[in-house]
């Protein structure tokens, strides 16, 4: 059910290779450029954060694996801006570049500052929540986006089918699974669920070891 | 094949094969179509380069460590807390703070893409968006922070909390004893990012 992206507790993938604390923040010059350019293009208003997740995650598996980082970015991008219609693949391919009518909406330099200390809040008015710190609640298998076949869900495969425990309630926050669809933003109560790690693994590494997950409403229900 | 017809091939096999001259193809389409300003992707590259980073975070554990009415205010709302200190924005819209105790140690991880908080962090190191501690941080926590030489007495819970939504998570580690005579500008020195991630413990100067 699951796509490559969801790989909490996959086997394989050998040792995390800490950095220095003083590490360059980006390895390669082309790195920031790909995360500018990223951000630059989200700016003009023709996708949501969550849609371009879900481009990242539409990457075939074998592209997904073999793309460092931000080479998953660049074609998340690039899918992106022929699906919505911004550039055309012909364009993409070398063609001669047409003037865009978005070009009004182009994030202009002076503007960047202001524009990432605003963010993009994501807290919204909406139902009262079901549950409360302390409720338990099982979670929905599997995971999967219930409005679109495939879809963009962020309820993890290893979370799915699970008794967990409220911790945290967090108001209502926009729901992915219909943002990423264009279908409306759909905000839902969100809360912290705190899962026993022997339950999500069968053997934790040491007694009452925990792992949580944030998941919306709609991921849940109430466990008796 | 993964593909029958050139038509079906996904857009971004058009782009060129080296990644620098994908970005470069991308970057002069659309300066080209007058959709971004070159710029502004220089404005953008400059501040999360160099003015926004870990050092934001760690300024704001020192201040936990000596003020304890904003400690207070840290863990009940860390987003109004940090904004305080002006730190804000995006990735870093609403953010909670976990505290490291005797009893519990934190560890923040985003198994389904890179969730990171931004404003008090910066961008991401490589290990945390890697696919090994994206797959093993909530399987096997302490076999990773033992890649990171961090050993946890087996009494200590671990919590590794996965950043599945717009909520971004700073760890507060313990202020190290052997520390009262420091002031908050040398505690902040102490803090490392991966601290605040919770893959390294903070210790005192040798």
């Amino acid at each position: 059910m699951t796509r490559v992206h969801d790989m909490g507790g996959r086997f394989g993938d050998g040792p995390v290779q800490p950095a220095a604390g003083d590490a360059p923040v980006f390895a390669e010059e082309w790195h920031g450029r790909a995360l500018a350019v990223t951000l630059a293009a989200g700016a003009l208003g023709q996708w949501t954060l969550d849609r371009s997740r879900f481009a990242r995650e539409c990457l075939a598996p074998a592209d997904y694996l073999a793309f460092s980082y931000y080479e998953k970015w660049l074609a998340g991008l690039a899918d992106l801006l022929v699906a919505q219609g911004v550039v055309t693949r012909d364009e993409l391919a070398g063609a001669e570049a047409a003037p865009s009518p978005l070009a009004e909406r182009r994030l202009r330099a002076e503007s960047v500052a202001g524009a990432l200390a605003r963010g993009g809040p994501v807290l919204r008015e909406g139902p009262a929540p079901r549950f409360g710190p302390g409720d338990r609640v099982r979670t929905r298998r599997p995971a999967r986006n219930l409005a679109v076949t495939g879809g963009h869900t962020r309820l993890p495969g290893y979370a799915a089918g699970l008794t967990g425990v409220v911790e945290r309630a967090h108001g209502c926050h926009v729901f992915p699974d219909t943002n990423a669809h264009g279908l409306g933003e759909q905000a839902e109560p969100l809360y912290t669920v705190v899962f026993d790690a022997a339950e999500v693994w069968g053997a934790a590494e040491a007694p009452g070891d925990t792992v949580s997950c944030d998941l919306w409403e709609s991921y849940l229900e109430p466990e008796t | 094949m993964p593909h029958d017809h050139a038509d079906d091939a996904p857009p971004h096999s058009l782009l060129p094969p080296d990644p620098a001259l994908r970005v470069k193809a991308l970057e002069s389409l659309l300066t080209r179509k007058g959709l971004i300003d070159p710029a502004a992707l220089d404005e953008i590259i400059e501040i999360y380069a160099h003015k926004v980073g870990p050092r934001n975070g760690a300024a704001v554990v020192a201040r936990a460590w000596t003020d304890p009415d904003f400690r207070k205010r840290l863990l009940e709302d860390a987003t109004e807390a940090v904004a305080e200190m002006g730190f804000t924005g995006r990735q870093g819209e609403h953010v909670v703070a976990v505290e490291n105790t005797p009893e519990q140690h934190n560890m923040v991880v985003c198994t389904l893409c890179s969730c990171y908080p931004w404003p008090l962090l910066g961008i991401p190191p490589g290990w945390y968006k890697s696919d090994a501690y994206r797959a093993r941080a909530v399987r096997e926590p302490r076999k990773v922070l033992a890649e990171f030489g961090v050993t946890l007495p087996e009494a200590q819970r671990v919590r590794v909390w996965d950043s599945t939504a717009e909520v971004r998570y700073l760890v507060l580690p313990m202020r190290p004893v052997g520390t009262d005579g420091l002031d908050e500008s040398a505690l902040a020195a102490l803090v490392s990012r991966d601290a605040m991630i919770g893959t390294a413990l903070v210790e005192a100067p040798a």
